[in-house]
């Protein structure tokens, strides 16, 4: 299929893009060609194809919340063109045989590039190193390792992953999470959570892993992501070590900056996440922290979860909500109309930085003749309100049901094929 | 209002309605014929998903009281030991007819949850989540305190209380600071550090960390239930430490204002937070919270159900 995007705004010129073979095979104003798809671009900005490296996309083994295939969907309606499948699957991606089988069906599904994730350690014990050589070596080519979910809590463990991980230039991702300072923990702890009485996230348990990690990469000289960053400490704590010089990078997710813990006062588990919603204070801490760069990409970790496993009590509920379909609107939101940052940074935190930090070498890469064709049409005075009845995720825990947003994706391309159309 | 599930839910006016009428409704009790026809035809389910023998039994004696059918539903020997959801709990109760669910259970925020939810269409009253409220336990409490230090005031205006114990874990604690503070009293809580909830600077509270120094300030000492588990968890180092320094005895008894009470909301520990002394003695109106719980809960009822609120 060939396309024809007329009058759409690239880097901050009217032009039209066409696409062909899989490639952008021309960009210039007022082209006129035979066999393309006229799309209507008028009052769209194109982007570089969204990356998310965090993802969950529950296949194998929780299919009932999520499949490759939806997730897929609802990534491409997000205006990503890759994502990176985390490892907390069943059976966990710990084998190159599991992290094949889910590439495969990204393959299959074909509307976005899926990128496995590995585990650290064995069944996401946190032990055992799991077969990193092997998953790395796989068709998979898997680089980013995490136990997500979980934290890399012994300090030995930690370490020697970070060592071993340096034969094929991989990273780990640390799910930062004191284990012994968060049993049981429900919601960040503060004020609110001492007036619901539920038990409380502190910011430490997040800072003191943050802290441990960043001195451990630098003592291997290897290579540290921090995933889903969410207190102002943390951010305080990356920033003294890029200044430093060590190799750490740092992502935030679109619900961090934009919600807060006040909304666990309704006791709806919907808002129940790990880690927690946190205060004002941290949110335009991590806000800054984006803009300035000291975190260097927005991540989803995008967490299907069934219906029974969040209309129950909240301490019972499961953690996690959906975040590739309004990724996109809410770091436009909070990030672009606040003028914290412009378009060009955008697409560094979401499209190529991350895709620098997978090693997703086809991704990520600036809208050029001769560039695959990843992209993303977005308009950003096209405003709708999230409907969790209207999601393509198969489960509906979206805690932005009834907001609304100022700008939407309005098309996506994958590999020169249109995976999303918003009509 | 339509539920009763924190403190907070409570104006001002609510609670001294709810006093009121509970001092009203013990009038009656006292008297030969207990019972009132108020309730009749109403149907008020007891959904305790944690073993609570006092707080069941006083709804239960208080709705009763009031001529409503109550039904017992406790998690044991139910469904609920087979792994039924709160959800589907409520809508099986719902489909019964239920007018009220009274729920205590283990989890915080599970009856704004019911509250909240389309399970049920029946009021809903808290009667114990987690470590979140207890706000019947509260009234009854502010009721106590009214009736021995008031003077004859509505609200508790000028009064001293003091809270002791594990206030991190407890929803009696959470609800008497909010419901005192609305009354007008002040509130002193005693405590170890690591029995006291972040952010309790912010609190309308006075904290402490000796009880010595509280006793001769107040008219009213509340001993919170410590939970020996908490030891083990390391909240403080034994047993034997916690009482000598946050223990009620008989030295500490003799510290109080002359007409200063005691108060615990049971089930006590005997020997840990409160000597037998302390609990036994003329100060003590521990057994009297008990018969004023009723009262209370009778108003509760009363004012929600008959829709007097």
């Amino acid at each position: 299929m060939k396309y024809l995007i007329k009058n759409t705004n690239l880097n901050g010129e009217v032009t039209d893009i066409a696409i062909s073979d899989g490639l952008i095979s021309q960009i210039a104003p007022n082209l006129s060609l035979e066999n393309h798809e006229i799309v209507d671009g008028k009052e769209t900005i194109a982007l570089q194809g969204l990356v998310d490296l965090h993802t969950h996309l529950r296949e194998p083994g929780k299919e009932d919340s999520e499949t490759v295939a939806t997730g897929s969907l609802a990534a491409a309606k997000g205006g990503f063109t890759a994502v990176s499948a985390m490892a907390n699957t069943s059976p966990v991606a710990d084998t190159a045989g599991v992290v094949e089988q889910v590439f495969r069906l990204g393959q299959d599904c074909g509307l976005t590039a899926v990128f496995p994730i590995g585990a650290v350690t064995k069944s996401l014990a946190g032990k055992e190193l799991a077969e990193l050589g092997a998953m790395a070596d796989s068709i998979a080519q898997v680089r980013v390792f995490s136990d997500d979910g979980n934290c890399v809590s012994d300090p030995l463990v930690m370490r020697r992953a970070l060592e071993y991980i340096k034969k094929f230039d991989g990273v780990i991702a640390q799910h930062a999470q004191d284990p012994a300072l968060t049993v049981d923990a429900q919601m960040n702890e503060g004020s609110i959570s001492s007036q619901l009485g539920l038990k409380g996230w502190p910011a430490v348990a997040e800072e003191a892993i943050i802290a441990r990690d960043v001195l451990l990469a630098d003592h291997v000289q290897s290579r540290l992501h921090v995933c889903h960053l969410t207190t102002a400490g943390g951010v305080e704590i990356i920033r003294w070590a890029k200044a430093r010089g060590i190799n750490v990078t740092a992502e935030v997710t679109p619900h961090h900056l934009l919600l807060t813990d006040e909304l666990a006062k309704t006791y709806d588990p919907v808002y129940k996440v790990n880690p927690p919603l946190r205060s004002e204070r941290d949110v335009m801490a991590l806000r800054e922290g984006l803009a300035d760069g000291t975190i260097d990409i927005v991540a989803t970790d995008h967490a299907p979860h069934p219906a029974e496993s969040k209309e129950c009590e909240w301490q019972y509920a499961a953690f996690g909500m959906l975040g590739l379909e309004t990724a996109l609107s809410i770091v436009w939101q909070t990030m672009v109309e606040s003028k914290l940052i412009d378009v060009q940074t955008l697409q560094a935190r979401i499209s190529t930085t991350p895709a620098k930090i997978g090693r997703y070498h086809n991704q990520g890469l600036a809208l050029t003749v001769g560039a695959p064709a990843n992209l993303t049409l977005f308009a950003p005075n096209q405003s709708w309100k999230v409907d969790r009845d209207l999601v393509l995720s198969k489960s509906r825990n979206t805690p932005f049901h009834g907001m609304e947003f100022g700008g939407r994706v309005i098309a996506t391309y994958f590999e020169g094929r249109e995976s999303w159309r918003q009509i | 209002m339509k539920h009763l599930l924190s403190i907070n839910d409570l104006s001002y006016e609510d609670s001294i309605a709810i006093l009121d009428t509970a001092q009203e409704l013990a009038r009656v009790s006292d008297g030969p014929m207990k019972k009132l026809p108020t309730l009749r035809g109403r149907t008020i389910v007891n959904l305790f998903y944690e073993d609570s023998t006092r707080t069941r039994i006083s709804f239960e004696a208080a709705a009763k009281r009031l001529s409503a059918d109550v039904i017992n539903f406790s998690a044991k020997g139910s469904s609920v030991s087979k792994g039924e959801s709160l959800k589907d709990t409520a809508l099986t109760l719902q489909a019964m007819g239920a007018d009220a669910v009274i729920i205590r259970h283990s989890a915080s925020g599970a009856a704004r949850r019911l509250a909240d939810s389309e399970w049920t269409s029946g009021i809903v009253v808290n009667a114990g989540d987690g470590t979140h409220e207890h706000p019947s336990q509260a009234l009854l409490d502010a009721f106590t305190i009214r009736k021995h230090l008031s003077h004859g005031a509505p609200d508790l205006k000028g009064i001293k209380v003091a809270i002791v114990g594990d206030v991190l874990h407890s929803r009696v604690a959470r609800s008497n600071v909010l419901l005192l503070e609305k009354l007008g009293a002040k509130v002193f809580l005693v405590a170890p550090p690591t029995l006291l909830p972040v952010g309790v600077e912010n609190w309308p509270v006075t904290v402490s960390f000796d009880l010595d120094q509280v006793l001769p300030e107040v008219d009213a000492v509340m001993m919170l239930r410590v939970q020996l588990e908490r030891m083990s968890d390391s909240f403080f180092p034994s047993a034997r430490e916690y009482s000598r320094y946050f223990g009620l005895n008989q030295e500490r008894l003799s510290k109080l204002k002359p007409n200063a009470i005691v108060m615990h909301p049971g089930p006590m520990n005997r020997g840990l937070e409160i000597t037998a002394e302390s609990a036994d003695s003329a100060r003590s109106v521990i057994v009297e919270q008990v018969s004023n719980g009723i009262s209370v809960r009778m108003a509760i009822l009363y004012l929600l159900l008959a829709g007097e609120m």
